[in-house]
C-alpha cells in the first residue's frame, strides 16, 4: 500500500465550531484597505486644494465629484477655478499617485524577489538605466530641445523599460540575486556600482550634447510640475501591467520567502516567477521614471513601513504600498510646491531628504540579514 | 524497472533509484547510486561529511535533475509536474530559512501550495487542514506565534508540520535533529515514527548520530565517495568495521534494545 496522506485532497471541515478569528491566515484586513483608500483620497483632496492659490477642500470635494457622471454639485468655484482644478492640478496629482504607487509597488516587488530588505528601484540602479536612455532618447534623439519637454514622447517609456531591465540585469548578475551563499549585501553593492557607471554614462551623454542639459535637468528632478493629462494617459497601460501582475503573484512572493529549494519542493518555478516579476517592477520603474524623472525612495519608505505597522506578508505589503505610495507621493508634491512657495523644490529632494535618515534606519534594523 | 502511469501500481516501491549519476559543476558527487525504499518503510542514509546524502535526498525530492533514475510510487520522477510532485513527497531541508515576521499558520499554510490555483489563493478546507496538522503535532496555541521567536525543537515540529501539510506520502527529511539537543531529537523522530505508523508514511532521511539513525530506521544505506557502500539493517549496516572504514572511525558498536549503539572511543 501506498499509505493514507496525512491530509489529502482538502479535508472535511471536521473541526467543531469555528476556528477563532485570530487563526486566519495573514491577509489584507479591511481596516487597512479602508486606511489606505481614505489616505489617498486625503492626498488627493490637499493635493488639489493647496497651492499659489488655495482653494476650499470641501468645494474642490465638490468639483471632484462632479467629474462622476451624472453628479451635479454646487461648488461654488469659478470658472477659472474650476479650471486650475481641472486642467492643472489634478493630472499633477493623479500622476502623482500614479507615480509613487508603482514606485512603492515595485520596492516591495523587487524586496520580495530578491528576498532583501534594501531593494529598491534606486538602488538596484534600475532608475539610473531608465535615466540614461531617457537622457538618450533626449539628448540623440532632440527631444525637447525647444526649451520644456511638453507631453510625453511615446519613445520615452519604452526606452525607459529597455534602459531598466538592462540595468536590472547587470545588478542580478553582478550581484548573483538567486544564489544561497551570496549576501544580500553582495546586491545591494552591484547596483551601486551599475548606478555609478551609468550615471557617468549619462554624465558624459549630456557634456556632449550641452543644449539637452536644460530639458534633461527640468525632467531629472522630478517634472510633476508640468504633467498634463496626456502624461497620466501614456503612464495608464503601463501601470495597470504592472500593478496586475504583481498583484496577482503576491501569494507567490511570501513562498519565495523561504527560499528557491523550497519554493520548488512545494511546486512552484521560483526563477520563472522571480524573471517575469522583475520584468513587471521594472516596467513600473521605467513608466514612473520617464513620467516623471528621478525621484528616490518612495520604494523602500512605504513597503517598510507598511511591513511595519501592518504585516510581513507580500498578500499585505503589495496593495497598501500601492495605496499609501500613492498618497505619499502626492502629498509629498504638496511640500514640495508650497514649502518654499513661491518657488518650488523639486519633489525628488523633498524624497530624498526623507528616505536618507529612513534608509539609515532600515540598514540599521537588517544589519542581521545583511551579514 | 518498468514505468507505470501516474497514479501508481500497489506495491510499488516509494522510492526507486536505479543508476543515479549527479555533478555539480563537472565534479561527481553521486556516481551510480541504487536505492529502493518501500511504502511504508524507514530509510536511514547515513555516511560521513560529503558523501552525497543531501545531494541524494535532493534528487529524489525533485530539486536536482535525474532523467530516468528516479521512480516515485512506480512513476517516473521525471514524468511529474513540479506541483503533482509536491503533492507526493515532502521535504524538511536540513536548516530551512525562517523568514522574518511570519507566523506559525502562515507557515504550515505555505504546505497547501501545491493545492491552491496558481496565482490563486487558499480555501477554507487548506486552512481546516492546516489547522487540523497543527493540531495533531501540539502546535495549536502556537498558530499566531512569530516562528522567529520559537526553539529550535518548537521550530522543528513547524518544519514537520509544514511538510505534513503537503499531504504526500514520502517525507523526506535531511538531518531533522541536527539542531536539536538530546530530548528534543527523540521527541522529533517518535513524532515522526508515530506519524508514519498512523498514517503509513515512508521515511527517507539523512542522520549523523549514527545511534539514533539505527534506532529508527528500517534499514540503512551507507553512503561513501559518492555510492552505495552497504545496505542492510542497522545490526548490517552498524558494524566496527565498516564505519572504520569509510568514516575512520574508532568506534565500539554495542547492541540496545533498538539497534545498535555507536560509542566512539579515543584511538590511543
Amino acid at each position: 500500500m501506498t499509505g493514507t496522506p496525512l491530509v489529502a485532497t482538502p479535508a472535511p471541515p471536521t473541526r467543531p465550531a469555528a476556528t477563532p478569528p485570530a487563526s486566519r491566515p495573514a491577509g489584507l484586513r479591511r481596516r487597512w484597505l479602508v486606511a489606505g483608500v481614505f489616505a489617498v483620497l486625503l492626498a488627493l483632496i490637499a493635493g488639489v486644494s493647496l497651492g499659489p492659490i488655495s482653494l476650499p477642500p470641501g468645494s474642490v470635494a465638490a468639483e471632484l465629484l462632479n467629474l462622476i457622471p451624472g453628479v451635479h454639485l454646487e461648488s461654488g468655484l469659478t470658472e477659472r477655478e474650476i479650471a486650475i482644478v481641472t486642467e492643472l492640478r489634478l493630472p499633477r496629482v493623479v500622476l502623482g499617485l500614479l507615480v509613487g504607487g508603482l514606485l512603492a509597488l515595485a520596492g516591495g516587488c523587487y524586496q520580495g524577489v530578491f528576498r532583501n530588505p534594501l531593494a529598491d528601484p534606486y538602488l538596484l540602479g534600475v532608475a539610473a538605466g531608465a535615466g540614461l536612455a531617457v537622457t538618450a532618447v533626449i539628448a540623440l534623439g532632440g527631444v525637447g530641445r525647444q526649451g520644456a519637454i511638453t507631453g510625453l514622447p511615446m519613445t520615452i517609456p519604452l526606452a525607459a523599460f529597455a534602459g531598466s531591465l538592462f540595468a536590472v540585469t547587470m545588478t542580478y548578475l553582478l550581484g548573483g540575486a538567486g544564489g544561497r551563499s551570496r549576501s544580500p549585501a553582495m546586491l545591494i553593492l552591484a547596483g551601486v556600482a551599475v548606478s555609478a557607471f551609468l550615471s557617468a554614462g549619462q554624465t558624459y551623454l549630456l557634456q556632449r550634447h550641452s543644449d539637452s542639459i536644460q530639458p534633461v535637468y527640468s525632467w531629472l528632478l522630478g517634472r510633476l510640475a508640468t504633467a498634463g493629462w496626456h502624461d497620466v494617459l501614456l503612464v495608464l497601460p503601463y501601470a495597470a501591467l504592472t500593478t496586475v501582475v504583481v498583484l496577482l503573484h503576491r501569494r507567490e512572493l511570501d513562498v519565495l520567502a523561504v527560499g528557491d529549494d523550497e519554493a520548488k519542493s512545494l511546486g512552484l518555478h521560483p526563477q520563472r516567477s522571480r524573471y517575469l516579476l522583475i520584468a513587471a517592477a521594472s516596467l513600473g520603474t521605467a513608466a514612473a521614471v520617464s513620467a516623471t524623472g528621478l525621484i528616490g525612495f518612495v520604494g523602500i519608505i512605504v513597503p517598510h513601513t507598511v511591513r511595519l505597522l501592518a504585516g510581513a506578508s507580500y498578500r499585505v505589503i503589495l496593495p497598501l504600498s500601492m495605496l499609501f505610495g500613492a498618497a505619499f507621493l502626492a502629498l509629498t508634491d504638496v511640500v514640495a510646491r508650497t514649502a518654499a512657495a513661491p518657488a518650488e523644490i523639486p519633489i525628488g529632494v523633498v524624497t530624498a531628504l526623507l528616505g536618507g535618515p529612513f534608509f539609515v534606519l532600515v540598514l540599521r534594523t537588517a544589519r542581521r540579514v545583511l551579514t | 524497472m518498468t514505468p507505470e502511469p501516474a497514479a501508481g501500481p500497489a506495491g510499488a516501491p516509494a522510492v526507486e533509484v536505479r543508476g543515479l549519476h549527479v555533478s555539480l559543476d563537472r565534479a561527481p558527487i553521486l556516481t551510480g547510486v541504487d536505492l529502493t525504499v518501500a511504502a511504508g518503510e524507514w530509510v536511514t542514509v547515513i555516511g560521513p561529511n560529503g558523501a552525497g546524502k543531501s545531494t541524494l535526498l535532493r534528487a529524489v525530492g525533485g530539486l536536482l535533475p535525474a532523467p530516468g533514475a528516479i521512480s516515485l510510487f512506480g512513476t517516473p520522477s521525471a514524468e511529474l509536474r513540479r506541483r503533482d510532485r509536491a503533492r507526493v513527497v515532502a521535504t524538511v531541508a536540513q536548516s530551512p530559512v525562517v523568514p522574518p515576521g511570519m507566523s506559525v499558520l502562515d507557515y504550515v499554510l505555505l504546505g497547501r501550495t501545491p493545492y491552491i490555483p496558481p496565482l490563486g489563493r487558499e480555501s477554507a478546507a487548506d486552512v481546516a487542514a492546516v489547522h487540523d496538522v497543527l493540531d495533531r503535532l501540539d502546535l495549536t496555541g502556537f498558530h499566531r506565534r512569530e516562528l522567529a521567536t520559537l526553539s529550535g525543537g518548537e521550530r522543528q515540529r513547524v518544519f514537520l508540520a509544514r511538510a505534513l501539510a503537503q499531504g504526500a506520502t514520502l517525507l523526506l527529511l535531511d538531518e531533522p535533529t541536527s539542531a536539536l539537543d538530546i530530548g528534543h531529537q527523540q521527541e522529533v523522530l517518535e513524532l515522526v515514527d508515530q506519524l508514519r505508523r498512523e498514517h503509513g508514511l515512508t521515511v527517507l532521511a539523512t542522520m549523523h548520530d549514527l545511534s539514533l539513525a539505527g534506532e529508527y530506521a528500517d534499514r540503512m544505506v551507507l553512503l561513501a565517495d559518492g555510492r552505495v557502500v552497504a545496505v542492510g539493517s542497522p545490526q548490517e549496516v552498524l558494524t566496527e568495521h565498516l564505519l572504520a572504514t569509510h568514516y575512520r572511525a574508532s568506534v565500539r558498536v554495542v547492541p540496545g534494545t533498538h539497534g545498535p549503539l555507536v560509542v566512539p572511543v579515543r584511538r590511543r
